[in-house]
């Protein structure tokens, strides 16, 4: 097709969507349906008048027209569900509709191919509707068991070249659930580790919890690649987080000019970034020095500077953080706290991370009663008992000294007699 | 096209095996197949990485789309000569449907696009639900956003010190537990505050997160500005007869979640009485039925969690409306404070946006550059945040324990004859 004829096609879908206001329910747009047209952009954006043909503020597309007509049909009158087998769900409605969910792990970062691969199993057994979860699962879903059967037969038989499963089945009740994780090297300017690599050396390590119901409870891992935290590891059963050592360096020639100074002084959140004036070749040169006596590495003043680079391959490491989760159930939600501060970056493989990871995972599996999640088991053993069964260093990086540090002290004689406690 | 330019990568390819999908695998063969050369500079990039322990981004890089002032983020690589192809290397946001359900006609269009105008490589999704298109040049910026909004209907997520792009769990589309409409208030608050979403003019982020149900599957409490729980004020409805099933063991506990581990028979006290938050549950064994007091319930989930097919929520439903969650940075990590117990939900949920503009006007004045609403909460103290801020009344569900120390801020027209003072009158009295 001519662009032209593309442009007017486009024209009236947009009229179509325009009038309905977007709302597409029970017909999906029909946008969908034309194929992509690579030309029509640039005929579209003239770079001098850069608002003419712009349209804005229009939202993602509404969720309805991408919902299979048996969710649809059963929206709101689900009843109950089955988990039959590790990743497989049955759902039963009061209309009596069944539908089957078979889960898949993906590892998040991947290629518009894999995508497609996913579109082709929606488009054979689906008829081309797909999800995904919170936790970068895909979701397909069926109406039969004969379906089912084929589609579970399918998806265990397609692998990457040297021979990694494109779509392990699992991540369903008392499993570990694929890892919420952050960029890392491959796509961020302020880590301190790498995402990707560390969660699939993890992932090859759980693989068997990924697709079983052993554990005592649901196990929740994330990793965040620096404490600026974009995955949700401040409230996971077990943790890495990506963390400094070094303070700050200051270029002093340049900082002037890529930074707002005092920006980045406010940045510090204990004030150890002062004012400075330097001579360089002859002229004064605004900067900041930094107290390192105070700096605790958080990296902040480099997300507002980039004349303050933290980052330091000797310096950066892995930190692990444990018991803390998100849902309501039994006990309320709680933080994550830090019991190995500090694990070198090893890679392609972190060896030293993955074995203690998967070794609290072990335990706590062990020890564990039915229902207890990793921060409950370890409130009711207490930590003492909990580094004691661990075999975990206690160190003084453990004992808190930022803001509201006292909570967590020890104010009582209620403790238990562990391995920690050296009688003369 | 140029001859590809292959890097020795053999840290990174040490990441093919395994039995996890492979991401290294997926770029390698989509390289090969595509002939792209930034398959393979950002394998060597990587590479780069592994070995020096330190990214090769560099810091930041202000680009975007005329108009807005987020949902893309600018990216170069620090090694532009050895790895051209990625040299620019952009992240655009492309705010994803509600709940996350997609057809492939929308999907397979969606890739034809990106292998025309960027890497092809994608985040399915990023953290706070956006699906991440990762590595363009600046130029294809205004064309990918002309593509997705004329040939989509499809627009960017949220990026900087804006709305970000909500997010909700599945909610009625499959689950029984879902006590609201998770997609539609998340569609129709997106919808609402798209100028909000685009351009910049918070202190910093702001995040909605919608969850059905108190097990709050989309982490709203620990990562929602603004926290949606679904709960329910009336009773647990409760099936007896299936209570029995569960007892006598013909259903599963849990719905099968725990099959794979032989803890023995099902134990109705051990595994629900015992364990539930507040004692508010009784198996009367010879009447064989539970009994529950709703008055002392806290809603936790664990004992419907555990028989679904028995107990389900109550049917007088709405939502808890919490505030303030955030990670580390700065001030440390905060869960959401509970700010409305209880709100029942209807379109177009104006009670609702009146709400989110009172919180915003109030952080748009006072709150400094990049203090989350959570923070500033913490700076003026929570009791002035409902009295003086929100107008509402204080009340015990709004603490875990009332605090222990009297340093109260008493305000001057709460005591009797004001603070204004005559020192010789008081010298009458008591001389110096």
């Amino acid at each position: 097709m001519a662009d032209e004829k593309v442009i007017e096609k486009l024209k009236e879908l947009w009229t179509k969507y325009e009038e309905i206001d977007g709302k597409f329910d029970e017909e999906m747009d029909p946008v969908f349906k034309e194929p992509y047209y690579p030309g029509v952009a640039e005929k579209l954006f003239n770079p001098d008048k850069p608002m003419e043909n712009r349209i804005t503020d229009i939202g993602p597309p509404y969720f309805r027209q991408f919902l299979p007509p048996i969710i649809k049909k059963n929206y709101g009158k689900w009843v109950s569900h089955e988990i039959i087998q590790p990743g497989v769900l049955k759902y039963e409605s009061e209309t009596g509709d069944v539908i089957y969910v078979v889960r898949c792990g993906t590892p998040r970062l991947e290629t518009t191919d894999y995508i497609r691969e996913i579109c082709d199993i929606a488009d054979k057994y689906c008829d081309g509707y797909v999800r995904w979860t919170t936790r970068n699962n895909i979701e397909f879903h069926v109406d039969s068991e004969e379906k089912l059967k084929a589609l579970i037969e399918d998806l265990k038989n397609r692998k990457h070249p040297n021979g990694s499963y494109k779509f392990p089945i699992g991540g369903t009740g008392a499993s570990v659930s694929n890892i919420v994780h952050t960029q890392g090297w491959i796509h961020c300017h302020t880590p301190a580790i790498d995402a990707s690599g560390v969660v699939k050396s993890i992932m090859d390590e759980l693989f068997e919890y990924f697709g079983s119901h052993k554990l005592p409870a649901k196990t929740r891992l994330a990793l965040a690649c620096c404490l600026n935290m974009c995955g949700a590891v401040h409230c996971s059963d077990i943790a890495i987080v990506g963390i400094h050592r070094k303070p700050p360096m200051v270029e002093d020639d340049r900082i002037q000019h890529v930074c707002e100074i005092p920006l980045a002084i406010a940045a510090c959140p204990l004030g150890a970034i002062k004012p400075a004036t330097v001579e360089i070749d002859g002229q004064k040169k605004k900067t900041v020095r930094v107290n390192a006596e105070r700096c605790m590495f958080c990296g902040n003043c480099y997300t507002m500077c980039p004349a303050m680079p933290i980052a330091d391959g000797e310096g950066d490491g892995i930190a692990i953080v444990v018991g803390g989760k998100v849902t309501n159930r039994i006990s309320p939600p709680k933080f994550s706290r830090v019991v190995i501060p500090f694990i070198p970056n090893e890679p392609p493989r972190w060896p030293t991370a993955v074995k203690w990871i998967k070794h609290i995972l072990e335990v706590y599996s062990q020890h564990a009663n039915k229902y207890e999640r990793v921060g409950d088991w370890i409130e009711r053993i207490g930590w003492e008992k909990f580094f004691e069964l661990t075999d975990i260093p206690f160190t003084e990086k453990s004992i808190d000294d930022y803001r509201l540090a006292y909570t967590t002290y020890r104010t009582s004689t209620h403790f238990k007699f562990t391995k920690h406690i050296e009688i003369k | 096209m140029s001859e590809i330019k292959k890097h020795d990568t053999p840290m990174v390819d040490q990441l093919k095996s395994g039995p996890w999908p492979s991401f290294v695998d997926d770029i390698y063969s989509y390289g090969e197949k595509h002939k792209k050369q930034c398959a393979f500079d950002l394998m060597g990039q990587l590479e780069l990485s592994y070995k020096h322990k330190e990214t090769h981004w560099k810091h930041g890089g202000i680009v975007g789309v005329f108009g807005y002032g987020g949902g893309v983020i600018g990216r170069y690589s620090d090694q532009q000569e050895k790895f051209p192809s990625i040299w620019a290397f952009h992240t655009i946001r492309v705010h994803h449907p509600a709940g996350k359900w997609y057809h492939t006609a929308a999907l397979r269009k969606l890739c034809d696009m990106w292998d025309h105008r960027g890497s092809g490589f994608v985040n399915f999704h990023g953290s706070t639900g956006d699906m991440v298109l990762l590595g363009t040049t600046t130029e294809q910026l205004e064309p990918v956003f002309f593509d997705l909004t004329h040939q989509f209907h499809w627009d960017l997520g949220g990026s900087g010190s804006n709305l970000r792009s909500p997010a909700c769990c599945m909610g009625k589309s499959r689950c029984e537990w879902a006590l609201f409409d998770t997609q539609e208030i998340d569609y129709e608050l997106t919808m609402h505050f798209q100028d909000e979403l685009h351009r910049p003019a918070f202190p910093y982020k702001f995040k909605f997160k919608f969850s059905g149900c108190p097990l709050d599957c989309v982490a709203a409490i620990a990562r929602a500005d603004l926290s949606f729980i679904g709960t329910w004020i009336d009773e647990i409805q409760i099936d007896q007869e299936a209570v029995k099933a569960y007892v006598n063991g013909e259903l599963k506990p849990n719905a099968g979640a725990f099959s794979d581990r032989d803890w023995g028979p099902f134990d109705i006290k051990k595994e629900v009485i015992d364990l539930c938050p507040t004692k508010c549950m009784h198996w009367d064994e010879k009447e064989q039925k539970l009994y529950i007091n709703n008055k002392d319930c806290v809603r936790c989930m664990h004992c419907i969690a555990v028989m679904p097919k028995a107990l389900k929520p109550g049917k007088d439903r709405g939502v808890s409306i919490l505030i303030g969650a955030k990670s580390v940075i700065l001030e440390g990590a905060q869960l959401s404070t509970l700010l409305i117990p209880f709100m029942r939900l209807e379109p177009p949920y104006d009670d609702v946006k009146e709400l989110v503009y009172k919180i915003w006007d109030y952080w748009m004045e006072v709150g400094k550059n990049r203090e989350r609403v959570g923070e500033l909460i913490q700076r003026i103290g929570l009791n002035r945040f409902i009295v003086d801020v929100m107008g509402m009344k204080p009340i015990p569900q709004h603490v875990r324990i009332p605090r222990n120390d009297p340093y109260i801020f008493w305000r001057e027209e709460e005591v009797p004859g004001g603070w204004k003072r005559d020192i010789k009158e008081f010298r009458k009295r008591h001389p110096a």
